[in-house]
């Protein structure tokens, strides 16, 4: 495997005596598009600030290629950021805001003017060169800030939060814009937000964090599929998650006990006492009759709430326990689902393997 | 737009203050600088505009040309000193900044004329500054500081510079401290972020803070005449004399009229800099 690109090795950084980030490791790869995803407060922007070096760490070692950075000020590095409020400068014109970075660098003035022609044409704001950035949409500013950080070629471009501010079509027509600029440039992309959806449509890895700590790296596909822990299962995407008892372990599966039930579920690990059994609400299958019920693991509940969504149904059910679930399903013209009356009893089950058990400690 | 009981009396007495103790004032010294002196009395009622032809005379003209140039030194210097100091408070921490606005502010409680007086205690041949350097050991004879062109510039700067700070340190604070983060991602040094993002940024704040000391600077007789020795004549000066000294009113009247000319083209510029700026 080749270097990584940049790599942050035990980083702490403390605010006012609160730790914000504790022995976070972490290696960026050449031209991958790796998102930080967490919850308000978990320390992903302050792990893009380090990058960016608006701010030092207390301990650890940023290197870049095998170079420590650690104490290079901002304007010695090669990374650049698209500002959550973009920050574009107010008195200067769109094109001046995108040859800023160039002008720094002393690029021969007719090179500036083809290079931020280029970057202006890429990002389709070519006729609005010499408009104000106060002239411009929200999302055409979103556009001049990316172009004034990309004309610039930085070895990683550094994205705080920056579809946030825009409205939801708009962020996704820029979430394909960026994914597509991303893959034309080559340009390895760090990409910070709290939008579980956006990390899952544009990442080719995702980083959870939360509490200023990793839970868990992998690809979109990995992270939703097969959470570590039951933050990564409950921040990504919707998840029912069951405390269950373990009651006896057998050769590649295990017997669990969950509110007088049982479930059998094939594993290669050694479960604790107790594990958490984690279904998604798309995973489940609904049916009237328990004869249509194609799994020895299954839960009995009755519908309280039918909710049409479009493109899926959301059913929420309730044990005969007390507790509630949600079960998804895609909505089509022969669906039995919109048929369900509320009040009725169904049978729930799930195809063997889609479960997800977590250990305990986990 | 329905105005207030309250706002609209309070902008009735504001209207009527200015023109009873401003605009009035003014409109009888321009008719003074229209008339003659009179032997036995200030004004004779004769009309005539060699008032103002014999401020054209090269003597007088020095003395304008003098001014400027006092006041022009006086802004720059203030400029210079303030604007770091303006920076500092803009980005220093919130509970501090009440603080040092309080300090920048406290000169104002005594007049002006006071602490130059307080000055010369300083700068006096045996005075404080004098003192602590002697038995520092820093010097061997006491330096000549009173009535010095430096003097005057440090009784200038010293009035003035509250009048800087407070309107660049307005300006400044308005900067949103992520334009100069991206500056600096962008690879702007420290000369490049203050000369590119900065100082246009606060364009207005220094423009007014220039007007707000190089304005008062140029009438300000009574620093020149204390801590200068009077030794050259500035507009404040010559127009004080014309009135108290010489009895000339309108001679002096029209020494007036000139100064309130410049002052409005002054302020007229900055207007018309602000209109365009905004449209």
């Amino acid at each position: 495997m080749s270097q990584p690109l940049l790599t942050l090795k035990n980083i702490q950084k403390t605010y006012n005596g609160i730790a914000v980030l504790q022995g976070f490791d972490l290696e960026i790869k050449q031209g991958e598009f790796l998102t930080l995803l967490g919850p308000s407060g978990c320390g992903k922007t302050t792990v893009l600030r380090l990058i960016g070096g608006f701010e030092q760490s207390d301990a650890g070692e940023m290197l870049m290629d095998g170079v420590r950075i650690n104490n290079l000020p901002p304007h010695e590095r090669t990374v650049n950021t698209v500002f959550q409020s973009y920050a574009l400068f107010p008195h200067m014109d769109v094109f001046e805001n995108v040859a800023f970075g160039l002008r720094m660098k002393k690029m021969p003035d007719a090179q500036i003017q083809s290079a931020v022609k280029e970057a202006l044409e890429m990002v389709q704001l070519g006729v609005h060169a010499r408009k104000r950035p106060a002239q411009l949409s929200g999302g055409q500013q979103q556009r001049v800030a990316i172009a004034r950080a990309v004309v610039n070629k930085p070895h990683i471009l550094l994205l705080d939060e920056s579809l946030s501010a825009l409205d939801y079509k708009l962020r996704k027509q820029m979430q394909i814009e960026l994914k597509t600029l991303q893959r034309r440039l080559g340009i390895t992309f760090l990409f910070v937000t709290h939008d579980q959806e956006e990390a899952l449509s544009m990442s080719d890895r995702i980083v959870v964090m939360n509490a200023g700590r990793i839970e868990q790296i992998g690809t979109p596909k990995e992270i939703y599929e097969e959470p570590r822990t039951l933050f990564v299962a409950n921040f990504i995407g919707e998840a029912n998650t069951f405390t269950c008892k373990l009651i006896e372990q057998r050769e590649g599966e295990v017997l669990l006990g969950y509110g007088g039930r049982s479930f059998c579920v094939k594993t290669s690990k050694t479960p604790s006492a107790r594990a958490t059994l984690l279904i998604r609400p798309e995973d489940l299958r609904v049916e009237r009759r328990l004869e249509d019920v194609k799994s020895p693991n299954y839960f009995e509940a009755v519908l309280e709430q039918v909710i049409y969504k479009g493109t899926t149904i959301d059913l929420l059910l309730r044990l005969d326990e007390g507790r509630e679930i949600m079960a998804s399903e895609f909505y089509n013209e022969d669906s039995d689902a919109l048929l369900y009356q509320e009040g009725e009893r169904l049978y729930l089950y799930w195809v063997d393997g889609w479960e997800v058990l977590l250990n305990e400690a986990e | 737009m329905r105005l207030s009981r309250f706002a609209r009396f309070s902008i009735a007495l504001l209207f009527f203050w200015i023109v009873l103790f401003a605009f009035l004032p003014q409109i009888m010294v321009l008719i003074a600088s229209l008339f003659s002196k009179g032997a036995t009395s200030f004004i004779v009622f004769e009309p005539t505009v060699s008032n103002y032809t014999r401020l054209f005379d090269p003597i007088y003209l020095q003395i304008f040309v003098d001014s400027l140039v006092l006041a022009g030194v006086t802004t720059l210097l203030c400029l210079l000193i303030a604007f770091p100091f303006a920076a500092i408070l803009a980005r220093s921490p919130k509970a501090w900044r009440a603080l040092l606005l309080v300090l920048v502010i406290i000169p104002f409680w005594t007049s002006s004329l006071v602490r130059t007086y307080a000055l010369i205690a300083l700068l006096k041949t045996k005075g404080l500054i004098n003192a602590a350097l002697l038995s520092l050991g820093l010097i061997e004879a006491p330096l000549e500081l009173m009535y010095t062109q430096s003097a005057v510039f440090i009784g200038m700067v010293y009035t003035l510079l509250p009048f800087m700070i407070l309107p660049l340190y307005a300006a400044l604070e308005k900067i949103d401290p992520r334009l100069i983060e991206a500056a600096s991602d962008l690879g702007a040094g420290f000369w490049s972020r203050l000369t590119r993002i900065t100082i246009p940024l606060s364009l207005s704040g220094i423009i007014a803070g220039c007007m707000l000391v190089f304005l008062p600077a140029l009438g300000m007789f009574y620093i020149p005449d204390l801590l200068g020795g009077a030794k050259n004549l500035i507009i404040g000066s010559f127009i004080r004399n014309q009135f108290l000294t010489f009895r000339d009113w309108p001679f002096g009247a029209a020494a007036s009229m000139l100064l309130t000319f410049m002052m409005l083209m002054l302020v007229a510029l900055y207007a018309y800099r602000e209109r365009k700026a905004g449209a």
